[in-house]
């Protein structure tokens, strides 16, 4: 089951460049929220201050308050390894590990945690496929074929498994289908329809009409500012902010 | 752009021209940045450009070039075809019984190179065990771990470590790595792993051991120059992948980079070989120059081509010049084979771009 | 190691799959053995660098602190005397080296830049692909068997050592480099500006010249040092070839003398004085060396690409 995300006042930095101005946003559990926005806006930047993966960017900085869960992610004692393990990121360009099979990709995460039981390994890699829609698709195939010579939204599908083979609280996914053709794209979209039951989501996307499609809530960043965040509907048929309503009507971005 | 010169895109050089080229006032507009305006410069000098006059200088220089290409072709057949045909007195001597011959012997003619295919052997074995891991652990700390500051300078010095001749290399490992190992390494290896049969024997400082140490600074360079162009050439998002998995920054570089770069590190460390099997002057000052097999590293041995280096130039007769000569074909045709695999593997890896600074 | 990784903080529980996350809300830590795992690959790579250098900075030291006693005039200037004898020095190996580096340059440099013209220019093909592959061959040739090959060819010959067969050699072993780094500079000469000189009219021979190679001038320029410090440095393909010369020697058909030779034969011989001189001689190679990577090392990150 997923957990909540609470933002209270998170700040982050490119070098001296602030690239987010005190977010603060909820995010309940069980549900798909999208974060929208022009190029630049800073919702990308926001989404990787979940996980901490902004700060592996050299002079890339954070802080404010961010609570996974019962989690504290920028808390005094937080290890950000163990942030990345319960925090699952799925990148916009689907990056699988092109030395390993599909079983050793999914399993990859797995082995990294320490995790030995060949057994259970292949149950947890069958449940993760299984999640991702891919098994029926590798299934005969899981040790043989590599993790790259699948196609672009197998692939992306693949990453989604390794994600959550290590079986995260809650799932990032940066612009998860852009690259992808339009078939693909709507397979992972009704994939994340069905991942919701399991895990909380959040999508960064470009593309108006999918957060509509996917998200219950929507926030629309601006210029490293969260603008308005509330139901999906709302923000596309009556925001409150003009600028919501600029952006969502195609006037700019 | 003016009626008299021809659109840019017309890739004929020599094609006539209507009329003789007096002004090129188009040139201000060719636009391939600040390039093009030294290019305008030149070109406004060479202002004689006869129609129909060009085919025959571009052919001479055509074939000047081809020349050129092929001298390198050329000399390369050449070298091979000396190694062959000196080499000819003792192959039929001796025949294939040359590479397990223990007896070196020019006073009565016996040539067996066995002690020098051992002592090149070791000591780059010797050398590749110690340079592999600092080498892939100075690529791994400049490219993942170091301050970007540090960055520049640590490169440099590494490169700079492949600058210094193998004299100097030499000079430096008699006076100064020898007594070291003499006096305090050695002693100390023979306490602690004498057991091993590899650290035995009388110390002298000078012997396989500060030969194989030695070259494994000479190799580090190498090997290092090529793990960080493998390492840097591993994109960006595998990384990012593997420490979104949770993984701390080891294991971040052992599964998203060394992994991925794995075939190239190996070409590199093949191409060390290859240079480990070639180094003369060096290995020749410390080794000991001394024909036998031993187990102990700290005996005198000698390579293949230290014994060229050093009775090349005294060897009296042809039979003992053939010999030597034989050596030496031996020595081009392994490293022919190992530098051959080595550029395949990196190759494969950086697509045909990796600069191997050998 | 795993029995190491359950004593070390990750219990059973944890390390079984659907208890990977106890979602109740502890904060699960990574396992100790991981994190020293972790600490111990930072040691060891920060170790390796350090050991990696410190040879390096060893080197420097002692050309410095054992050379520059022995760099004076007398060094400078006169001849080797021999053992015993206050003064001496290794001026003819100076100019030795710098006779026998013209000789390789007027071999090494046109055709060198001749075949990197090729390969950049008209090689884009099969046959262009067996000449880089030739040229790499070349370059990994031990020089022990360059200094063998062109003793076959040329001293046999000539029934004595030469300058001119040491230049040879040395010549031989600039090739691979040069072309090379001038087959790289060439390919990075945009095509716009080739084409701009062919709409002109301008012919091929001449594009090439006046425009591409004085474009790629810069790169050119450092490939060519770079191979030269390389050659000025080696040893091996001298032993039967120049051979050496106690004495002045300007003649290319006579031995000579070259810096590289003559630090070796003192550093092999047993007399302390000669020792000296070796580290001295080894200080002037160095100095000359480093001094030339050095410079192109500036100038190229200055982005001396200013040919065009």
């Amino acid at each position: 089951m997923g957990v909540g995300i609470e933002v209270r006042g998170l700040n982050a930095w490119y070098g001296k460049n602030q690239a987010l101005q005190s977010i603060d946003m909820t995010v309940p559990a069980n549900h798909v929220t999208a974060v929208i926005g022009p190029s630049g806006c800073g919702k990308s930047t926001f989404v990787r201050c979940l996980n901490r993966m902004h700060e592996t960017i050299p002079e890339a900085h954070a802080d404010g308050s961010v609570k996974v869960g019962e989690m504290d992610v920028y808390g005094d004692g937080s290890d950000p390894v163990e942030v990345r393990r319960r925090i699952g990121m799925v990148f916009q360009k689907p990056n699988p590990f092109p030395t390993m099979s599909i079983y050793g990709n999914v399993a990859a995460g797995l082995k990294l945690n320490g995790f030995r039981h060949r057994k259970q390994m292949d149950e947890l890699v069958e449940r993760s496929l299984k999640l991702a829609a891919l098994w029926d698709e590798v299934k005969d195939n899981l040790h043989k074929k590599s993790g790259a010579s699948l196609s672009g939204g197998q692939q992306q599908r693949l990453c989604i498994a390794r994600a959550l083979a290590v079986e995260p609280e809650v799932l990032l996914m940066d612009e998860p289908a852009s690259a992808l053709d339009p078939i693909s794209t709507s397979k992972i979209e009704e994939l994340i329809f069905q991942l919701k039951q399991h895990y909380t989501v959040v999508i960064v996307t470009h593309n108006m009409q999918q957060a509509a499609r996917v998200a219950e809530l929507t926030g629309f960043f601006l210029m490293g500012s969260l603008i308005e965040y509330d139901k999906t509907e709302k923000i596309f048929t009556t925001p409150s902010d003009k600028r919501t309503e600029d952006y969502v009507t195609g006037r700019f971005g | 752009m003016s009626d008299s010169v021809k659109p840019m895109n017309s890739r004929e050089p020599d094609a006539q021209l209507p009329k003789p080229v007096t002004s090129m006032p188009s040139l201000a507009k060719v636009d391939a940045g600040h390039r093009a305006h030294t290019a305008s410069a030149v070109l406004q000098k060479i202002r004689t450009s006869r129609p129909g006059s060009s085919r025959v200088p571009d052919q001479v220089f055509g074939l000047i070039i081809l020349l050129s290409a092929i001298s390198v072709f050329a000399i390369v057949v050449l070298v091979v075809w000396e190694l062959v045909s000196k080499s000819q007195l003792s192959l039929h001597q001796f025949g294939l019984s040359f590479f397990y011959g223990h007896d070196w012997d020019p006073v009565n003619g016996n040539f067996g190179a066995l002690p020098f295919i051992f002592g090149t052997l070791v000591s780059s074995l010797l050398a590749l065990v110690l340079a592999v891991p600092l080498s892939v652990g100075v690529a791994v700390f400049i490219t993942e771990m170091c301050p970007q500051s540090l960055r520049a300078i640590i490169s440099f010095l590494v490169e700079l470590l492949a600058a210094i001749p193998s004299v100097v290399y030499g000079l430096w490992a008699i006076f100064v790595l020898a007594p070291l190992l003499r006096v305090y390494v050695e002693p100390f290896l023979e306490k602690t792993l004498g057991w091993t049969g590899l650290f035995t024997g009388t110390p002298y400082g000078i012997g396989m051991l500060a030969a194989g140490i030695i070259l494994a600074i000479m190799v580090v360079p190498i090997i290092a120059s090529i793990t960080r162009e493998v390492l840097t050439a591993v994109p960006q998002n595998q990384r990012e992948a593997v420490l979104a998995l949770g993984a701390t920054r080891w294991e971040m570089i052992r599964v998203g980079v060394l992994r991925n770069a794995r075939i190239g590190i190996v070409g590199g460390i093949i191409l060390g070989l290859g240079r480990a099997l070639g180094e003369t002057m060096a290995v020749t000052m410390v080794i000991g120059n001394t024909p036998q097999i031993a187990k102990s590293l700290f005996a005198p041995g000698y390579t293949m081509a230290s014994v060229i280096a050093n009775e090349f130039s005294e060897a009296t007769g042809d039979l003992y010049l053939s010999a030597l000569v034989e050596i030496g074909l031996a020595l081009f045709l392994v490293t022919l084979v190992v530098n051959a695999l080595a550029r395949l593997l990196v190759w494969s890896i950086t697509g045909g771009t990796a600069r191997v600074r050998a | 190691m795993r029995w190491l990784a359950c004593w070390c903080g990750a219990s059973p529980a944890e390390l079984r799959g659907s208890v990977l996350n106890p979602s109740s809300g502890a904060t699960q830590s990574v396992s100790l053995y991981r994190r020293l795992v972790n600490q111990g690959a930072t040691a060891f790579a920060i170790l390796a660098a350090i050991l990696v250098l410190v040879p390096l900075l060893a080197i420097f030291a002692y050309l410095v602190i054992k050379g520059i006693g022995s760099v004076n005039l007398a060094f400078l200037t006169q001849t080797p005397k021999p053992p015993g004898e206050a003064g001496g020095g290794m001026a003819n190996a100076i100019v030795g080296t710098g006779l026998i580096l013209m000789v390789a340059s007027v071999i090494g440099l046109p055709l060198g830049i001749g075949s990197g013209i090729y390969l950049a220019e008209y090689g884009q093909n099969r046959f262009g692909d067996m000449i880089r592959f030739t040229a790499d061959v070349l370059n990994g040739v031990p020089s022990i068997v360059i200094g063998i090959a062109v003793y076959s060819l040329i001293v046999v010959r000539q029934k004595h050592f030469s300058a001119l067969s040491g230049g040879v050699a040395l010549g031989i072993m600039m090739i691979p480099t040069i072309a090379r780094a001038t087959e790289e500079m060439l390919l990075m000469v945009p095509n716009v500006i080739r084409e701009a000189a062919y709409g002109l009219g301008i012919p091929k021979w001449r594009t090439t010249l006046s425009i591409s190679l004085r474009t790629a001038s810069a790169g050119v320029i450092t490939g060519c040092m770079l191979a030269f410090a390389r050659v000025a440095g080696e040893t091996a393909p001298l032993l039967f070839t120049a051979f050496g010369n106690q004495f002045w020697n300007l003649k290319l058909n006579q031995p000579t003398a070259a810096l590289s030779l003559q630090v070796y034969t003192y550093a092999i011989s047993p007399y302390d004085d000669w020792h000296k001189q070796a580290w001295a001689g080894s200080l002037i190679l160095i100095v000359l060396i480093v001094g030339a990577v050095a410079a192109v090392r500036i100038t190229t990150s200055r982005g001396m690409m200013k040919g065009a």
